[in-house]
């Protein structure tokens, strides 16, 4: 069995204080859980401070290109149904850049584990507002406010009838890597949207706007039921719940609709030349 | 004597005339016969009106023409838009419910222009219970007209319908017969075709179905696109085969994902393909730039159409090649292949997924609507002669020292896959150590950018030289690449039997240019022509560029309608010395 120190211990490139750190302690944590060994795992990023992540980790890793890890984890995840699939990344990366990728996630329901790292703001461009930034909060490159009304990446999920929808809060890695854990044991795509400061743009969403507002999700709460899951999800404000907001574990996932994934990854066959010839001869 | 007739089928859009042109394809290539056909989504004079042409005979035929000698019409608009074309002796099959005044003009005229013209008017609402046999009646005619044997139209038909209801086979084969007779009873003067040697049984086969089986049969396992004309039918006939021939497609929500998807794909090992056109060629880019940085194999094949942006979605151009040659931000080793016909199509595809994985990065194969769409009768594939394609490694000695990107001489380092052991498996699209890991390190940096390149000389070692065709020495050099060498060979051959010396040198790679294996050609000649679709001459351009060569003059078409062999001949009775006096005449 691995254990937290076979995902390895690197030195980064992000500051101090930042909450990538218990993120990334909370997902070492989640992974040796799961009884993953590092070879079994591909973290899929994009760019931005949260999509280094996976250089912080002993994985395989498919660092892409910014808002195009979905597709990049998407066409690996069916070439080998085998990889335990991650992706991780921020939230300019994941619901601007990427955004359409992430609406077609969410239709597909490939089994894969989408970890945000929603700090509210772009970090790695030093501090303009991103899709999750609060409408009015002045920053950088929109001094007057940010003129758009924020994206609710929680909600959105739910409503598209995501099968499992969560949000963590970097503070409560504990907390975090139990929420990583189930998402990965979940068959289909699972977003856990991750409330976490940025110390050094975000002077608004601070480590104790989130202290003040996270609150956990009652026990009683029954995430199989949708509209009791879209009341949670909407809830971004004065109390933000932290959570599993919904699970649906009956959707079939994207890979079950293709039977040649039953038979295992698709590296490693060669052509069968019988059918091959069969096809040949329809179009005689 | 005309060595091959061409036919033509007419009209709008939903009338059937793709499926009676396919029956009636396949039945001259069973009856021994080649063909070449060429589709026209045309809108010349108003939306809607499609084409279908089948050119057929004995001996090779490389290329669509403009003239006809059988003009099927399915509709009172085609004889009037098609009449020009029509040959001294054509025919044109027309329904006798047209017989009204309007009508008789318009056959007039055509009879008045063309002296010999003559038209058969078909009683189709006679011969058919109903209009979805009206396919059947032309095919029954068109079959007696030619002289192919019954015995072949039958079989195709019970072939076709025998999966569909069971009375169906029945009631076509009726209409097949009483059409057959009824075209025997005609008085028409049409020449039949020459009697046909027996061949052996051929594919009759479209340029995107000959990429698809070439992607197959090279193990291609991962397909990703969205859809757009004329790539689209390359997903299509995967698609079809997926199931059976185990491999996933996926139409993804754009180009940029379908890229991206397929680079996944690829890096965790199912060999991909992404089939688009200009447009999305456009959007593919940075995936483009991305596999030349994660050295990640990726076959992209680019279906070129008329641009810039959506320009004419359903004609034909080779305008895109500098978009091909230069796609992606960055430096990095690419490799273009353009095949000139059908079998050519499926060759160079299976070499591209090979070429991919040999040097770690894309190689695009282009084709346009031209050869799209360009049916042909192929032998099957000799699938036992194909070489196996270079596949990934799965493991290695010393797991935990695996570096992707390890410096090795030839900038090809070992890939392996992720998950197939204790190695891990490290991309990077930031600059990057040996080891998939970002990295700062200038020092790093550069050696890593001469790594990349230093592939190039992998690409080098398999350039696909130009084919050539003539004597050793030509006065005449034509030069093409892509699907421009059907036309260009056949305008070449008339000159040959004319008794001019005329050479062709066909490029089915542009990318990378050897000159050694062409340069001497191109000064042995004493005039050099560059045919091509596009209006700047790009691939002379290029020519010039790599090896400091400038052709006499180019032949340049950019209508959206590919050339013709008499297009050719045509401009080649121009002056010479006036290279652009070429793009006036046809690009208008």
């Amino acid at each position: 069995m691995a254990t937290m120190k076979d995902f390895g211990s690197f030195e980064t490139a992000w500051c101090p204080g930042c909450g990538n750190f218990s993120i990334l302690e909370a997902l070492k944590k989640a992974l040796t859980d799961s009884g993953l060994a590092p070879h079994q795992v591909l973290m899929v990023s994009g760019i931005g401070q949260a999509a280094k992540t996976p250089h912080y980790l002993r994985c395989n890793v498919f660092n892409g290109l910014h808002g195009r890890a979905l597709p990049a984890a998407t066409g690996a995840k069916l070439a080998n149904p085998e990889l335990h699939v991650f992706v991780e990344s921020g939230d300019g990366c994941s619901y601007g850049e990427g955004g359409n990728h992430f609406l077609a996630a969410l239709r597909r329901n490939v089994d894969i584990t989408m970890l945000v790292h929603d700090n509210q703001i772009y970090g790695l461009t030093k501090g303009q507002a991103s899709p999750t930034t609060l409408h009015g909060q002045a920053t950088k490159a929109q001094p007057q406010g940010a003129p758009s009304q924020a994206f609710n990446p929680v909600a959105i999920a739910v409503a598209m009838q995501a099968g499992f929808v969560a949000r963590g809060f970097a503070g409560n890695p504990d907390h975090l890597a139990d929420l990583i854990h189930q998402a990965h044991a979940f068959p289909g795509f699972a977003l856990v949207d991750i409330l976490q400061p940025c110390v050094s743009f975000n002077k608004v969403n601070t480590f104790a706007w989130y202290k003040e507002r996270v609150w956990d999700i009652p026990e009683d709460h029954d995430p199989a039921d949708w509209n009791q899951a879209m009341t949670l999800a909407r809830q971004f404000g004065d109390r933000i719940p932290i959570g599993v907001i919904r699970r649906d574990p009956f959707r079939p996932t994207f890979e079950s609709h293709f039977p040649v994934l039953q038979e295992g990854p698709l590296f490693g066959r060669t052509p069968d030349r019988a059918k091959l010839t069969r096809l040949m001869e329809s179009y005689m | 004597m005309r060595v091959s007739k061409n036919i033509l089928i007419a009209g709008e859009a939903g009338q059937g005339l793709v499926t009676v042109g396919m029956l009636l394809t396949k039945a001259l290539a069973r009856s021994g016969y080649e063909i070449f056909i060429s589709q026209g989504y045309e809108s010349r004079i108003r939306g809607g009106h499609n084409t279908f042409a089948v050119r057929t005979g004995l001996g090779s035929i490389r290329a669509g023409v403009r003239d006809v000698d059988l003009l099927i019409a399915l509709n009172r608009e085609s004889i009037a838009l098609h009449r020009a074309e029509l040959t001294h002796d054509a025919l044109v099959l027309v329904d006798s419910e047209h017989d009204d005044q309007a009508a008789k003009d318009e056959v007039l005229e055509a009879d008045q222009k063309a002296p010999r013209n003559q038209t058969l008017h078909v009683p189709f609402a006679e011969l058919a219970p109903g209009k979805v046999y009206h396919n059947i009646v032309a095919l029954g005619i068109a079959a007696r007209l030619l002289g192919l044997p019954e015995s072949v139209t039958t079989t195709l038909v019970k072939e076709t319908f025998v999966r569909k209801k069971a009375d169906l086979v029945e009631k076509n084969l009726n209409v097949l017969h009483a059409s057959t007779a009824w075209a025997g009873k005609q008085a028409a003067a049409f020449e039949p075709l020459p009697e046909s040697p027996k061949s052996a049984k051929r594919m009759v086969l479209d340029g995107n179905q000959a990429i698809a089986l070439g992607a197959l049969a090279a193990g291609v396992r991962f397909c990703a696109f969205y859809p757009m004309t004329p790539a689209t039918g390359v997903a299509l006939n995967l698609s079809n085969a997926a199931r059976d021939l185990g491999l996933v497609v996926e139409q993804a929500e754009d180009e940029i994902a379908a890229v991206n998807m397929a680079l996944g794909a690829s890096y965790a090992g199912a060999p991909a393909l992404v089939p688009t056109s200009g447009g999305g060629f456009a959007l593919m880019t940075e995936g483009i730039s991305l596999a030349g940085m994660t050295e990640t194999p990726l076959v992209l094949v680019l279906g070129q159409r008329p641009g810039p942006a959506t320009g004419l979605p359903t004609r034909s151009e080779q305008g895109d090649l500098n978009l091909a040659l230069y796609a992606g931000h960055g430096e990095f080793p690419r490799a273009i292949l353009t095949p000139g016909s059908v079998e050519e199509c499926f060759r160079l595809t299976h070499a591209a997924v090979d070429l991919a994985e040999r040097s770690q990065g894309p190689v695009i194969v282009m084709t346009d609507q031209y050869l799209a769409d360009t049916i042909q009768a192929v032998p099957p594939f000799d699938l036992d002669m194909l070489s196996e394609p270079l596949r990934p490694t799965r493991n290695c000695d010393e797991p935990h020292d695996y570096n992707r990107y390890a410096f090795t001489e030839d900038g090809v380092s070992p890939r392996l896959l992720p998950g197939t052991g204790e190695h891990l498996v490290v991309l990077d699209s930031d600059e990057h150590d040996e080891d998939g890991h970002i990295t700062e390190d200038l020092t790093i940096r550069k050696r890593m950018v001469d790594k990349r390149l230093a592939k190039e000389r992998k690409l080098r070692e398999t350039i696909l030289a130009p084919t050539y065709i003539g004597d050793e020495q030509s006065d005449l050099l034509l030069i093409c690449w892509g699907s421009t060498l059907g036309p260009a060979d056949e305008a070449a051959e008339i000159l040959r039997k004319e008794g001019r010396n005329v050479g062709l040198l066909h490029f089915r790679q542009i990318w990378p240019l050897l000159p050694e294996q062409f340069l001497e050609r191109l000064r042995q000649a004493r005039e050099t022509v560059c045919v091509e679709g596009n209006a700047t001459g790009q691939f002379a351009g290029l020519l010039r560029k790599e090896a400091g060569f400038s052709v006499s003059r180019s032949i340049l078409r950019y209508d959206g309608l590919p050339f013709t062999a008499e297009d050719i001949l045509r401009e080649l009775n121009i002056e010479t010395g006036q290279k652009l006096e070429s793009r006036e005449t046809m690009g208008r």
